[in-house]
């Protein structure tokens, strides 16, 4: 009989359960995976060297593109890194409109990391249940800034408008009778935080149906619970932060041991993991879910009585008003400045991060004085996630990989910048 | 300067001591300068020390400095910075080495005191071309298989050398130099401390 030998397999990059453009050249020894080496860059786009091509404001619409599943969180990091260079004051209420929408982000990102996650390891159905939740928070993301994906809301000094009166409506069609018309657009009748009070009213119970399907689901359990342990000690030698630090143990998340924004003054809890497997992450992603919800509910209502400036009135860094720009000779000439040559930001480096979805997002600039970033370094939670990949995988059987790409809750954007 | 950054710096010039080449302490973060031939010592020794112990490393990446402010930088090219983060201590730190030579930039790699910083490495040779002896594996990541030179360097030109197009006759995909015409629309403009100063003009 002849020697069996391992055999190599490629896995993507055209794989539905790769997550974009991620190709894995699997080495394997029956159905069991000895080596995994993942091959990144397909998506490369060189957002680092052409954001030293352009203003820095210019920059703010790469970032959401990076993550394109939470793209107001890149924003976030990136204008902070701006803001700290800068030392710009950012006023309280975009403080809290930045918090909102972050934890609006991380909802989405959740929501869609569950139903893909659900879908690589056969639960189809949840990706249509999440889907169905991410649209009314996309449609806030239209609201407040004009389009459903990439907002480019966020603006160095604050946030480029305030909340909106009025959501989007929907049209009468041959397929929605007057009487169904009515009743969806019934929520939607109100400003952009009535229409997020009565999300956040309606989402845990939404959350409570997620978990029927999956949390006690004896296949889920299967392919989910001790695949993939990661202990602390191993967490933290390969970078791992966000639900990956947590799901392993380590009650680190910065938005309460580093608090930025006004996170100090809001009330929420960390969940932490056990046993490092995915099924603690997923546990650790679900109640994040929860307190996600619980924050929004404090900005709303913190939002609701306080009015206030948006963004910051330094006109050497954020445009002024559209009509005193109109109107006075000072003001137009700050505009002409800030959109021809752009803010100039003084010379240092910084490194700011933030608690994202995924884990800690960090943007290191270093300026040297001029209108454009010097260097521009974006560190990607996922990018750190994915090289772990070799060691969470080895020894796993290949149904076990496709689990473990939607444990990491990857996004090429970010990983290949 | 708040009291946990006090403790840190503290603690740094009392483990490292002269090695820690510059010190500087801006915008809450603590940046050091190590020298080449001392940075595998110090980066095990903030790793392993109980009163520094940084457990992750967040980010490691290459820096080109050859046109930094007016393209007057005196001191060497390139350079790796680190970002520390210390989980127990909840406080971090940026490491900033120099390769020694502009021409063949060198820095031991330190893969082995945290696994992390595999792929950064990796990624800092595909960019930048620092070479890191020690690691086990430093092949290109984010650039195409077969790709020529260091794309991140400062006089590599942002569209590149060649492109790729599929060409008919010969029914493949073929690469040839660029055809895009350079431009800059927004100039790169560093002003002087007084700029705009009308008071004092």
């Amino acid at each position: 009989m002849p020697d069996i030998q391992n055999y190599t397999l490629n896995f993507g990059p055209q794989h539905p359960a790769a997550h974009g453009v991620l190709r894995m050249v699997l080495e394997l020894d029956g159905e069991v995976v000895v080596r995994a080496d993942p091959h990144i860059g397909m998506l490369h786009r060189a957002t680092e060297k052409l954001a030293e091509t352009k203003t820095w404001v210019q920059s703010v619409p790469y970032m959401d593109r990076l993550d394109y599943m939470s793209m107001m969180c890149n924003e976030h990091a990136y204008c902070l890194a701006i803001e700290s260079l800068a030392d710009i004051k950012v006023p309280i209420r975009a403080q809290y409109i930045r918090v909102m929408f972050d934890e609006v982000t991380r909802i989405l990102n959740h929501l869609l990391w569950i139903g893909a996650h659900g879908i690589d390891v056969g639960a189809m159905t949840m990706m249509l249940y999440a889907m169905r939740e991410r649209e009314d928070l996309i449609d806030c993301y239209e609201a407040v800034s004009g389009t459903r994906w990439h907002a480019a809301y966020y603006r160095p000094g604050g946030v480029y408008r305030d909340l909106p009166d009025s959501m989007p409506q929907y049209k009468a069609s041959k397929w929605k009778s007057a009487a169904k018309l009515k009743q969806i657009n019934e929520a939607r009748s109100g400003t952009l935080l009535d229409f997020l009070d009565d999300f956040v009213s309606r989402f845990p119970k939404l959350v409570d149906e997620y978990e029927t399907l999956l949390t006690d689901n004896r296949i889920w359990k299967q392919r989910l619970v001790n695949v993939g342990i990661v202990s602390p000690e191993r967490a933290m030698q390969l970078g791992f932060t966000g639900p990956m630090l947590r799901g392993s143990g380590i009650a680190w998340d910065l938005r309460k041991k580093q608090p930025y924004e006004v996170y100090d003054r809001l009330d929420f809890d960390i969940p932490v993991g056990v046993t490092g497997d995915c099924y603690d992450r997923y546990l650790v992603r679900v109640e994040e879910l929860r307190q996600s919800n619980r924050i929004i509910k404090q900005c709303i209502d913190w939002l609701r009585v306080h009015p206030g400036p948006v963004i910051s009135d330094d006109y050497k860094v954020a445009a002024p008003p559209r009509a005193s720009m109109k109107s006075n000779m000072e003001e137009l000439i700050h505009h002409f400045k800030l959109c021809t040559e752009g803010m100039h930001v003084p010379e240092g480096q910084v490194y700011s991060a933030i608690e994202h979805p995924k884990g800690e997002f960090g943007i290191y600039a270093i300026s040297d004085g001029a209108n454009k970033p010097y260097r521009l370094k974006i560190r990607s939670p996922s990018f750190v996630h994915l090289s772990s990949m070799d060691e969470l995988a080895r020894g796993h059987m290949i149904a076990d990989v496709v689990t473990m790409v939607g444990t990491i809750d990857i996004v090429f954007g970010e990983i290949d910048r | 300067m708040s009291a946990k950054l006090e403790v840190l710096s503290q603690n740094l010039q009392k483990h490292l001591g002269d090695r820690v080449g510059a010190l500087q302490l801006a915008r809450g973060e603590i940046t050091i300068d190590v020298d080449a031939s001392d940075y595998l010592e110090v980066m095990a020794t903030l790793h392993d020390e109980p009163e520094l112990r940084f457990e992750e490393l967040m980010d490691l990446c290459g820096v080109d400095y050859s046109t930094y402010g007016h393209g007057d930088w005196s001191g060497k090219r390139f350079a790796a910075v680190s970002h520390l983060i210390s989980i127990t201590h909840n406080w971090r730190l940026r490491v900033r080495c120099f390769a020694p030579e502009n021409d063949f930039p060198s820095l031991p790699s330190v893969v082995s005191i945290w696994n992390s910083v595999n792929w950064f490495e990796r990624e800092a040779f595909d960019l930048y071309g620092i070479v890191f002896p020690g690691h086990a594996d430093l092949r290109r990541i984010l650039t195409d298989y077969g790709f020529i030179g260091h794309p991140f360097r400062k006089d590599f030109p942002i569209s590149g050398y060649v492109e790729m197009r599929y060409d008919p006759d010969q029914q493949r995909v073929i690469y040839q130099p660029v055809t895009i015409e350079p431009r800059e629309i927004t100039p790169r403009i560093i002003r002087e401390a007084s700029y705009g100063d009308v008071e004092n003009a």
